[in-house]
């Protein structure tokens, strides 16, 4: 606490060095915003896209088809060329009125103020608690990210023969990571009666050899240390026990706005996003948002990166308005 | 000390089923809030003391799941032990929370009525805090209640406000009373299950899984476990645990703006009933019910209690409608089939039992603590308190107190949701004195993983900074390419 605390200036802060986040940061470089710093606080920039081991990222972006981990590694690599200074290893702490944010960095505090701010925090999944979904708490629960970022970025693996719940695209990406990791989940739980995804399901349940069961809830979850086994119940109310040793909680997800619901910026309760006007703007001017913190249902990497340049667009022209 | 290199490591197996692992005046069986507290005393007046946890942690059993509340004692039974130790702990933990680091939230405590039945209790709530000297109950109308906690529900009739009820933390507190034990000479034993032990007119011998442990006396706090205790080693019990479930929902953190007070309800004879209560972490809490049950452990959660508190809760404070839930967990009181505590002591044999201890216990446990002292010296024995006793320094969790990532050079942030820092975890793994034993030790020490996302950002690190600490965990193997 004894520490100085440093300040910093610039034109524009990014919270989030997601796709839509360095997007956001290449585009008003190149609109010709002098000062652009992207604020993250994972030790590595890219964003969700880094633990999502299979393609197709960049289609739209680079004219080619890429991994997760090599698209957000380019994307780092282009907002850095174009002059964007990324802040890593960085936590914003509070939203401020008129730009004014406190980070909080390894080396100490920081105070920031911007011109104008833009939030890209984008989205997470519901985890168990919030799904309020009954039994013992043992090992071997986890969310789609937890599963990739742990195949992906630590190559351990939490399980090797789960349920997966839910059958969004994030369910079928986990499922692929999976495949990819040696584990083989033993179903696919699904609550309504059909699939929330476009592609041939089916088939690609068929070539992993995963059952899905729609109208399928899971309500229960047993084992003392790990999973044991879950106990789900289909729309006739008849209840069945799988033997498996975790539960992947898949998609569900919910915008990551917890800074600004501790913040000035006004939320709508009801989804839990920022209130935006037809500019993407919050009720402080100052602060924009673009990618998956506002889109519902979530929007694949692509769509937040084009996010990320229509707010460009946006902030540069309001800028050059003032 | 016998066996230097069993007394703090948590899985040295290498002392067999006979080995001498400790030589004490006192042996604590169970490492819960209580038995912490009693280790922590005993240390303190010189006694050589150890504490014998079956699980690989402190706090594996009813004191890992309790409301945080720092009672002072207002609705406790008139004139029983229960009171006392209430009193006496209270005031305890108001004296030493500073030197220990310890947090405490002066939040203070509303009794909400909803009701004209409830609100017909109150004479008799502020005639019992009166006779508890608890003298600064105050009544409010519907109107002060609601200027002092404008979010709560229009619908409340009246309240009585008790200023001294505070939040603590409920994990901290008995980690710092352990430690100060040990850092005044004390062992503590873990993976150590007592399973039997004899007395043989001066001292015993008790048996654990581990070896066996020699002490001229044994307090048995071993909370949920208490009778089985007492009839494997006694060869009876004069009480019977019943197990008490009690589940939460905890909000986000964005909820404790919301609310300043702990919200009680009007109790009733079998439960203080449901508490809506901003918790030391910076959350909102509601809960917890009172659900018997015949299993010791079963801490399972159930999707129709849940939401039935969730809406509970909105009803009291409907801003919480918007805001998500963080958690769900349950916890589980050693009741008995009486309400009082069942603290009892065998001159003959040297045995104190303290059974029934239930959510009292985290307030009570050093007011208890200085009734087991009590009762050894009236009992004749001897013990010369130590000078100038060595103080623990236990790292703050509390939201509204820094905390480590506030002091550079910590690394990095490893759990964004709760600010838990590399150097926060390290420490926790490194400790020479008390490392965590278990993943879920670890989490109550540090609060990885117990945040909005529950771990969805930082399980990964996480198994990769525990691989290997833990008996359970949280990878299961490699991913292969």
């Amino acid at each position: 606490m004894s520490e100085k605390l440093k300040h910093i200036t610039c034109d524009v802060a990014i919270i989030g060095a997601g796709p839509a986040g360095l997007s956001a940061a290449t585009a008003l470089k190149k609109e010709g915003i002098e000062r652009v710093i992207v604020i993250d606080r994972e030790t590595e920039g890219g964003g969700i896209p880094r633990h999502c081991g299979h393609p197709p990222f960049g289609i739209l972006e680079y004219k080619r088809i890429l991994t997760g981990p090599l698209y957000a590694r380019r994307n780092v690599k282009t907002a850095l060329s174009s002059g964007v200074e990324l802040m890593l290893k960085t936590t914003v702490i509070s939203l401020g009125a008129e730009g004014k944010l406190s980070l909080l960095s390894p080396d100490g505090p920081i105070e920031l103020v911007a011109k104008r701010v833009l939030i890209a925090t984008g989205t997470r999944e519901t985890p168990r608690s919030a799904r309020m979904v009954s039994g013992n708490r043992p090992l071997g629960i986890c969310n789609t990210g937890a599963l990739q970022s742990m195949v992906y970025l630590k190559n351990r693996i939490p399980f090797k023969q789960p349920v997966i719940v839910g059958s969004e695209i994030v369910s079928f990406s986990a499922l692929f990571t999976c495949k990819k990791a040696g584990i083989k989940p033993v179903a696919m739980l699904e609550e309504k009666a059909g699939t929330s995804v476009m592609w041939p399901i089916k088939y690609v349940l068929n070539i992993i050899g995963v059952p899905l069961f729609l109208n399928t809830k899971i309500t229960n979850i047993a084992g003392k240390d790990r999973v044991q086994s879950v106990t789900v119940v289909d729309k006739n109310g008849k209840e069945r026990e799988i033997v498996c040793d975790g539960v992947l909680f898949t998609g569900k997800f919910i915008p990551e706005s917890s800074l600004m619901r501790m913040s000035h910026l006004e939320i709508d309760q009801n989804i839990g996003m920022p209130r935006v006007d037809r500019y993407g703007r919050c009720s402080d001017p100052s602060y924009y948002v673009a990618g998956n913190i506002v889109f519902n249902p979530v929007k694949v990497a692509g769509k937040c990166w084009k996010s990320g340049q229509i707010a460009a667009q946006r902030i540069a022209k309001d800028l050059a308005n003032q | 000390m016998i066996d230097e290199q069993s007394t703090h490591t948590l899985n040295s197996d290498k002392a067999g089923e006979n080995a001498l692992l400790a030589d004490v005046d006192v042996a604590i069986i169970g490492g819960g809030v209580v038995g912490c507290a009693v280790t922590r005393r005993m240390a303190l007046e010189g006694a050589s003391v150890v504490l014998i946890e079956k699980a690989a942690d402190i706090l594996d059993g009813a004191s890992k799941g309790n409301s945080a509340i720092l009672h002072t004692g207002f609705d406790a039974p008139v004139g029983t032990l229960e009171w006392e130790c209430v009193q006496k702990g209270y005031n305890e933990y108001l004296e030493i929370h500073e030197s220990l680091n310890l947090p405490l939230l002066k939040s203070g405590a509303l009794v909400a009525a909803w009701t004209e039945e409830e609100e017909a209790r109150f004479s008799e709530i502020l005639k019992k805090g009166n006779e508890n000297n608890v003298k600064d109950l105050r009544l409010l109308s519907s109107s002060e209640a609601l200027a002092l906690e404008p979010n709560l529900s229009k619908d409340i009739r009246a309240a009585i406000a008790i200023p001294r009820e505070y939040v603590i933390d409920p994990w901290s507190a008995p980690l710092a009373y352990l430690m100060q034990a040990l850092q005044n000479g004390g062992q503590a034993l873990f993976n150590a299950g007592v399973i039997g032990g004899e007395f043989n007119g001066s001292e015993w011998i008790l048996k654990t899984v581990r070896g066996t442990v020699r002490a001229r006396y044994v307090i048995n706090s071993a909370g949920l476990y208490g009778d089985i205790v007492n009839k494997d080693v006694l060869g009876a019990s004069d009480f019977t645990i019943k197990p008490r479930k009690g589940q939460f929902v905890v909000f986000d953190k964005a909820a404790n703006k919301l609310v300043r007070s702990i919200i009680l309800p009007v109790p009733t004879k079998r439960t203080k009933g449901i508490v809506l209560f901003p918790t030391i972490f910076g959350n909102l809490m509601v809960g917890p019910t009172a659900e018997e049950q015949d299993d010791r452990d079963d801490a399972s959660v159930d999707e129709t209690i849940l939401n039935d508190l969730h809406a509970q809760a909105i009803k009291k404070l409907p801003a919480l409608a918007g805001i998500p839930v963080t958690a769900t967990y349950a916890g589980i009181r050693p009741a008995t089939e009486r309400p009082e505590y069942r603290i009892t002591q065998d001159k003959d044999r040297n045995w104190i039992t303290l059974g029934g201890i239930r959510s009292t216990g985290l307030t009570s446990a050093l007011g208890i603590a200085q009734h087991v002292h009590g009762l050894l010296t009236g009992q004749g024995a001897e013990f010369r308190k130590v000078d100038n006793p060595s103080v623990p320094f236990v790292p703050n969790l509390a939201e509204h107190l820094p905390r480590d990532c506030d002091t550079p050079g910590y690394g990095e942030i490893v759990c964004h949701c709760e600010m838990v820092t590399q150097r926060e975890i390290k420490a926790v793994l490194e400790s020479e004195i008390l490392p965590a034993g278990s993943l879920s030790g670890l989490k109550r020490r540090t609060r990885v993983t117990m945040g909005r996302c529950q771990g969805f950002y930082c399980s990964a690190r996480l198994a990769e900074l525990t691989d290997g600490k833990f008996a359970k965990p949280i990878a299961v193997g490699d991913a292969n390419e």
